[in-house]
């Protein structure tokens, strides 16, 4: 039962991810104009121009002179071999500038997701429980507020806090001594320590409306008859609501796999910016920018697959969860 | 009789508030009774007459904000006496009754268990709690409660979920909960008030067995005579939180002192014969309606290319006519089609075939025009009236919305037919400014008429309009309903799964089962002289409100050849 669900789910993604592509390669495609333009233009910027045959000899060599589809075609069939193409503006294969940045992506999406499941858990189940309580006044308040500062606001206070009053350098993800180092346990340890400031900055938002998501649901199901019925059958009220309130209250977290990942490339590329993060955001958007299709495309298809993956895991944790969604 | 033995449980001079703003309001004002081994006290009352307060706080449940602030309950299972309001509700003492000494059973089968878990691990958690037993062991003593319950099966319903069983299975599910420590006690809060009459009937019996085989005390809280009946030995009559009478179930039966227990026991029994009031349809009236070969199927539809891999025969050829005037009875369990049936006529549903033809227009074929004009001829009457009014208008929005859609009347004009209306259905136009939450639940059934009378229609499908409304308040909306009739010429279809309720209002019956009409006729002739042998089984299951004459029927479910 389980596992054809999750069969026919992974068989529904090949559809999914194709459709994926194109829109990723229109998308790219959608402004006006192509690499070459925006490197001429940036050229006249120093006064350098280039004759039309030059212009034409780069166009072939870059293959920008064929029509879209056969550009796309080509475009996916180096996919699947697991070549991305290169980057017209670094000149170098997509794939080394790509791998790096994504797997700091990730490791930052997961630590922030388990800063936000870790924090909004117990403070939402708690001011459910105890609603109304100074607790819950005091858990809500600062849930508003951090709902309402800005990410990258929260980033520059942070920043100032940590120069000014620790004298420590709180940018980016390694100090500079490990920047360009080789991986090593050191350099893991360099990151951990660097991690929790924009683990917190990225984290805050989403787990005060978390919070707030977890309360509402809990406060639904706490007054539903089947917690008189465990409470009826003396279970300590501590276990009781651990065990079915909170259980049946969860499925929300469980989505947030989902979307932590778009979210986190997407809405947080200022604050990677202001805390100049090594991750996907920022190179994808100067890739966007100077339109260096490869490089743009790659991110964008990475990055919806991860979330087409996230979304995945969470609907199978759902199903295991709650029973009843296996049988619709 | 039983008096002279040591009650089981003694509630002595209990006082419970709920401490609100304005101070504390008492919502049980002193009462007393007792349970006994072996006996089943029913606590009889409506709604908000503090029956379900009084079965909690024995468990020391008390719903916030309620505060007891008087009164003991003693419990004494063994010759030693328990204080159980002195225990902290929270504490090990009071956990180590409640499921294990003291179990209950909810009203609503359908949300007292968790949707999340299955039935086992539920009977086995509760076995695990107050028994040192193995997981094994507990799997083992869990299905051995289901089959006591008489859950088919129950080596696989052990691991099925709540939702996988119908409303009866629930319940019995939730009574082997109930039953896996061998409480002393068993308190049951309105167990069969959700059920069907032949699920109820079932579940009654059940229980009766299972205290003559484990010898417990049940305390069976209802507001249903008839149901008294059939099952108490003892009565204790409540009414806005304090005990107006109690004694032996013959005695109240008999001889009801107290106004408001005389006033419950006409209630039902005004139920028992059809209504004096009734204005009987001309006998040369033609007909309003005429259904013929109805059908409607639901498919369900499975996979990429949505393949119909079952089909359900909701409504399977009905055929009846309607006349000018006339109320018509359907009545079935639930899932026989009878609510399907009136949503055909009224065309939220699209029927696969048949004709159903309304004053000389067949609706099935009228296009959106014909039917927005026979609309306001044909309204519905709904059955839940806490859900089907919207919390959010006022009652004169909700009244209003009609004539205003419809465009028939605005301005000063509107106020006055909704004055009007709102007189007519007896309640005052003062109150049309609130909104529905300030209605008891006969009054809001009230504002649902008002509102399905506003275009003067011609034919009401009333579905179900009394089964969420205590007894006597039921006489009073169809008390109404007959008011309505003669005065408007009113044709009704009234869908229901009451006898008595039927018996009361309609002049001819329909009795469906499983998508088919299996006996139509005149209401009495059905009911003293039922053909069709599902009519039979359907007609023993109603409970009689008559203790004399327990035991004297042969009660039995019908079950078709196939």
């Amino acid at each position: 039962m389980i596992w054809r669900y999750i069969l026919k789910r992974i068989i529904w993604m090949i559809p999914f991810m194709f459709a994926v592509s194109v829109v990723a390669f229109l998308l790219i495609q959608a402004p006006p104009g192509d690499y070459l333009t925006t490197y001429i233009a940036k050229l006249g910027e120093s006064n350098e121009l280039l004759d039309q045959a030059s212009i034409d000899n780069l166009r072939a060599r870059f293959g920008l002179d064929q029509p879209l589809y056969v550009q796309y075609f080509k475009w996916v069939a180096n996919l699947l071999q697991g070549d991305f193409g290169m980057s017209f503006e670094w000149r170098q294969p997509v794939s080394d500038l790509v791998w790096e940045r994504m797997g700091l992506t990730l490791c930052l999406s997961f630590a922030t997701l388990l800063f936000t499941w870790a924090v909004a858990f117990p403070i939402g189940v708690y001011s459910a429980v105890h609603k109304y309580s100074i607790g819950d006044y005091i858990a809500t308040t600062i849930g508003f507020i951090g709902l309402a500062t800005p990410n990258f606001l929260l980033a520059l206070i942070l920043m100032y806090i940590g120069v000014v009053h620790f004298g420590t350098d709180v940018g980016g993800l390694f100090s500079p001594e490990y920047q360009n180092a080789p991986w090593s346990a050191a350099k893991v340890w360099n990151l951990i320590e660097h991690l929790w400031l924009p683990v917190i900055v990225l984290g805050t938002s989403a787990t005060a409306s978390l919070i707030r998501i977890m309360r509402a649901n809990l406060l639904d199901e706490l007054n539903k008859p089947y917690v008189d019925t465990a409470r009826a059958k003396g279970l300590s009220e501590f276990a009781l609501i651990m065990k079915y309130p909170v259980r049946v209250a969860l499925n929300p977290f469980i989505s947030t796999i989902g979307w932590v990942l778009p979210n986190l490339v997407s809405g947080a590329v200022v604050t990677a910016i202001v805390l100049s993060l090594p991750t996907a955001g920022p190179l994808m958007l100067q890739a966007l920018l100077s339109q260096d299709m490869y490089l743009a495309g790659a991110f964008v298809l990475l990055l919806s697959s991860l979330t087409v993956i996230g979304m995945l895991i969470s609907d199978i944790l759902l199903v295991l969860l709650d029973p009843r969604v296996r049988y619709e | 009789m039983a008096t002279d033995m040591q009650p089981i449980l003694q509630i002595q001079d209990l006082n419970l508030g709920f401490s609100m703003r304005q101070g504390v309001f008492d919502v049980l004002h002193g009462i007393s009774f007792d349970l006994h081994r072996g006996k089943t006290t029913c606590v009889v009352g409506e709604s908000g007459s503090g029956k379900s307060v009084t079965a909690r706080t024995i468990l020391n449940m008390v719903p916030p904000p309620g505060k007891i602030n008087g009164g003991r309950i003693l419990f004494n299972p063994d010759g030693t006496e328990i204080d159980l309001t002195a225990l902290d509700p929270r504490g090990p003492a009071i956990r180590q009754i409640r499921g294990g000494r003291i179990a209950m059973i909810f009203q609503e089968p359908m949300s007292s268990l968790s949707p999340v878990h299955t039935i086992g691990s539920q009977i086995i958690e509760a076995i695990r709690l107050h028994r040192d037993v193995s997981k094994k062991e507990a799997r083992d003593l869990a299905i051995e409660v289901l089959k006591q319950v008489e859950i088919p099966n129950p080596d696989k319903a052990v691991d099925r979920y709540a939702f996988e069983f119908s409303g009866g299975m629930r319940q019995r599910a939730m009574i082997a909960m109930a039953l896996s420590c061998r409480p002393d006690v068993l308190i049951a809060d309105e167990p069969t008030t959700a059920l069907d009459v032949t699920t109820q009937a079932e579940i009654l019996d059940l229980m009766k067995n299972l205290q003559t085989e484990l010898g417990m005390a049940i305390m069976f809280i209802t507001h249903d005579m008839g149901v008294v009946a059939e099952i108490a030995d003892e009565v204790v009559v409540m009414e806005k939180g304090h005990v107006v009478e109690q004694g032996d179930i013959h005695q109240i039966f008999e001889a009801p002192q107290h106004p408001y227990t005389q006033k419950l026991l006409n209630a039902v029994r005004r139920l028992e014969e059809p209504a004096a009031a009734k204005v009987r349809p001309a006998g040369d009236s033609g007909n309003i309606l005429r259904v013929e070969n109805l059908q409607l199927r639901f498919e369900k539809k499975e996979g990429f290319f949505q393949r119909v891999t079952d089909v359900t025969k909701a409504v399977d050829g009905v055929s009846f006519d309607l006349k000018q005037g006339e109320a018509l009875g359907i009545v079935g369990e639930s899932g026989s089609g009878k609510t399907t049936v009136g949503r055909c006529i009224a065309r939220v549903y699209d029927p696969n075939a048949g004709v159903i033809d309304y004053a000389g227009r067949d609706l099935i074929a009228a296009n959106k025009n014909q039917l927005r004009d026979t609309r306001k001829q044909i309204r519905m009457i709904f059955q839940d009236p806490f859900a089907s009014l919207n919390p959010r208008m006022t009652v004169k929005q909700i009244i209003a919305e009609p004539l205003i859609v419809n465009g028939i009347a605005k301005g000063q004009e509107l106020e006055d037919r909704v004055a009007k209306l709102l007189t007519e259905v007896g309640l005052d136009p003062g109150m049309m400014e609130r909104y529905p939450h300030a209605f008891s639940g006969g009054q809001r059934q009230r504002i649902v008429v008002a509102r399905a009378i506003a275009l003067e229609p011609r034919l009401v499908i009333a579905d179900e309009p009394t089964s969420a409304l205590d007894v006597s308040i039921r006489t009073q909306v169809l008390d109404l309903l007959l008011k309505l009739q003669a005065e408007m010429g009113l044709s009704f279809i009234f869908i229901s799964h009451d006898m008595a309720v039927i018996r009361y209002f309609c002049d001819r019956v329909a009795v469906m089962y499983r998508g088919k009409i299996v006996e139509i006729g005149e209401t009495e002739e059905i009911i003293t002289n039922p053909q069709h042998p599902y009519t039979k089984a359907l007609l023993s299951s109603v409970p009689i409100p008559d203790p004399k004459l327990r035991g004297t029927r042969q009660r039995h479910r019908y079950v078709t050849e196939t």
